[in-house]
């Protein structure tokens, strides 16, 4: 390695770079990766482009796949109700918690990084919640405060309020659910924090000099910088919030009146309740291009409003 | 600097504001635990934060079960399966991310790419296939699902994560290693391996939780109640004891976050790092 550093040294800087592209492959670098090839090819390419093929299908998992053309999707859009109020609830679900989720984690991150004593007090409760959230435990933990004679109605009936049918009531359960991954903003709200520690001070201190408020400094140095933050934390998150599956499984059943009947439920029940893997899988390709669209609709839009220190990459 | 342009009006109640947020923010889980000492008459209809009358029985007796299988079980067949997915983990990230982070081969550029992108694959559309393989192998209701992926290194984030922290680490100790002696395998066990330490805690930590916690792949995988998992124990006890003491799923739903906050507290600087290794340079 260093032999080849001081030839390359005496080598004009010109004719180096030819050389290096030429000498340096390390094909041992293959063996390192082979595991992750492995697993990608069998657990992730071929999983992915089957799904498709088996959307063309009709497979029980009993007798061997029949191919029915664009059946599946047919029926899923002609003869399935119960998939548009699926995708119904988690487009709502989508749109309300995630954006309300990352304000809210920016909002709270902004109030933090003035604090400096007390930060890591602070991130520690606001983070716990987000590392337990998924779990059921807390699922059964949001049954019970949220029932009709739960905690939350009496605690709001101490202040002459409610009671509010939290989990009972069509046109509130989705928000019930909502407020569920709302609670767990502290993994978002720690990115956040780390970013905003990460702006120069010297950006803040020229403006002061300028005489820039701070509100004109919030919204013209710390949200700019925070922007590639906000998009990552933006797509990952509407990622997730589409598959949304545990605490509507476990609270709510998906009810009341399929009120909060998410698409990861309905997708579920067609796949290993029924077995229909046809049919479940033209469901998943829809879900799949869905996400996708949004993610492009996101980065396309993102060159309009996301910052690049250099300039873009 | 920044802390100037605070008056301390502003930043008293920036402090009510955050300290009564954390009360909201915990209280649920406040709440759960003391919970789990109260009667049914005092969990629902009761405002109130600490029972009027104690229960002590609740962990005791939830532990037990009422069926065949009880917590012990439960906490058992979760341990089996999260360890050996979290060991597998980790060995096949460090391997796989020493190799992108470190070396310089045809194609690699394209593969870093097709890696990045998996990270944004949704599971649901790989779910379907996966389980009719996992049939055709004969790996339905055993743990393999969990674990066979794992040391294939199917979780991009932790490789993602692992490169990040290696590359961070200066090529000079590689290259001095090399005059010492030591091959590219040797390099990473001797040299880079006690480096990458908080790196190794932050993916082990993340993915023992995410899988102590995980909920979606258990209920798919996992049938037999001999071979149930705390989350699906736990559901199990919610959707089956109907008129029973509900204290004791509640108790159950602490033992079950125990490990994960217990970890939480002890282990959370790496919580951080790995946190903004990952997420700033995404």
């Amino acid at each position: 390695m260093s032999v080849t550093q001081s030839i390359l040294n005496k080598i004009p800087k010109s004719g180096r770079r030819k050389i290096k592209v030429r000498r340096n492959y390390q094909y041992a670098g293959y063996l390192y990766i082979l595991p992750w090839l492995i697993g990608l090819l069998i657990f992730q390419l071929y999983p992915f482009i089957s799904s498709l093929y088996y959307s063309f299908t009709d497979y029980n998992m009993v007798s061997a796949p029949k191919w029915v053309g664009l059946d599946n999707y047919h029926k899923i859009f002609t003869e399935d109700p119960d998939f548009y109020q699926s995708l119904k609830v988690t487009g709502i679900y989508v749109l309300l918690a995630v954006p309300v989720k990352l304000a809210f984690a920016l909002f709270v991150a902004m109030l933090l990084s003035a604090k400096l004593k007390a930060i890591n007090f602070f991130r520690t409760v606001y983070y716990l919640p987000s590392i337990l959230g998924g779990s059921v435990a807390i699922s059964v933990l949001w049954r019970f405060l949220f029932m009709k004679e739960g905690v939350v109605n009496s605690l709001l009936a101490r202040l002459h309020l409610g009671p509010v049918d939290w989990l009972g009531s069509p046109d509130i359960a989705l928000y019930t659910l909502g407020l569920l991954t709302v609670w767990q903003f502290g993994s978002s709200m720690v990115l956040f924090l780390a970013g905003i520690q990460q702006i120069p001070n010297d950006l803040y201190e020229a403006g002061s000099i300028d005489g820039a408020s701070r509100f004109s400094m919030f919204f013209r140095i710390t949200v700019p910088m925070l922007t590639p933050i906000v998009l990552f934390n933006l797509v990952m998150q509407m990622v997730n919030a589409f598959q949304e599956f545990t605490g509507a499984f476990v609270i709510t059943h998906g009810g009341p009146m399929k009120s909060t009947y998410l698409y990861a439920l309905k997708l579920y029940e067609e796949a290993f309740t029924f077995f229909k893997m046809g049919y479940a899988s033209a469901l998943s390709w829809i879900l799949f291009l869905i996400i996708m669209a949004v993610t492009a609709v996101i980065f396309k839009s993102s060159g309009g409003w996301v910052h690049y220190e250099d300039g873009g990459k | 600097m920044r802390e100037l342009q605070h008056d301390s009006k502003n930043s008293w109640l920036n402090y009510i504001f955050l300290i009564v947020l954390g009360l909201v923010m915990v209280y649920p889980l406040i709440w759960l635990f003391t919970s789990s000492f109260k009667t049914n008459a005092d969990i629902f209809g009761s405002s109130r934060l600490l029972p009027t009358t104690y229960v002590w029985d609740a962990y005791k007796l939830g532990w037990q079960g009422t069926g065949q299988y009880g917590f012990e079980d439960f906490f058992i067949n979760t341990l089996k399966l999260v360890i050996p997915t979290v060991i597998f983990t980790i060995v096949s990230s460090v391997l796989v991310a020493y190799g992108f982070a470190r070396f310089n081969f045809p194609l690699k550029t394209l593969l870093f790419s097709v890696m990045i992108a998996t990270l944004m694959l949704p599971n649901a559309s790989v779910m379907i296939p996966r389980y009719i393989l996992f049939n055709k192998l004969g790996w339905l209701d055993t743990y393999l699902p969990f674990i066979i992926p794992a040391a294939f290194a199917t979780s991009a984030f932790f490789i993602y994560l692992m490169i990040q922290f290696i590359r961070g680490l200066p090529r000079d100790l590689d290259e001095a290693a090399t005059i010492d002696g030591c091959n590219s395998f040797t390099v990473l066990t001797r040299v880079l391996l006690p480096l990458c330490k908080p790196a190794i805690f932050s993916v082990g930590i993340f993915q023992f939780m995410w899988t102590w916690n995980d909920f979606f792949n258990s209920i798919i995988y996992i049938s037999s109640v001999s071979k149930f998992t705390i989350s699906l124990g736990l559901r199990l006890s919610l959707d089956a004891s109907s008129a029973v003491s509900w204290n004791q799923v509640l108790a159950m739903s602490v033992v079950s976050i125990v490990p994960c906050v217990l970890l939480f507290f002890f282990c959370q600087k790496y919580f951080v790092e790995g946190i903004s290794t990952t997420g700033l340079k995404g």
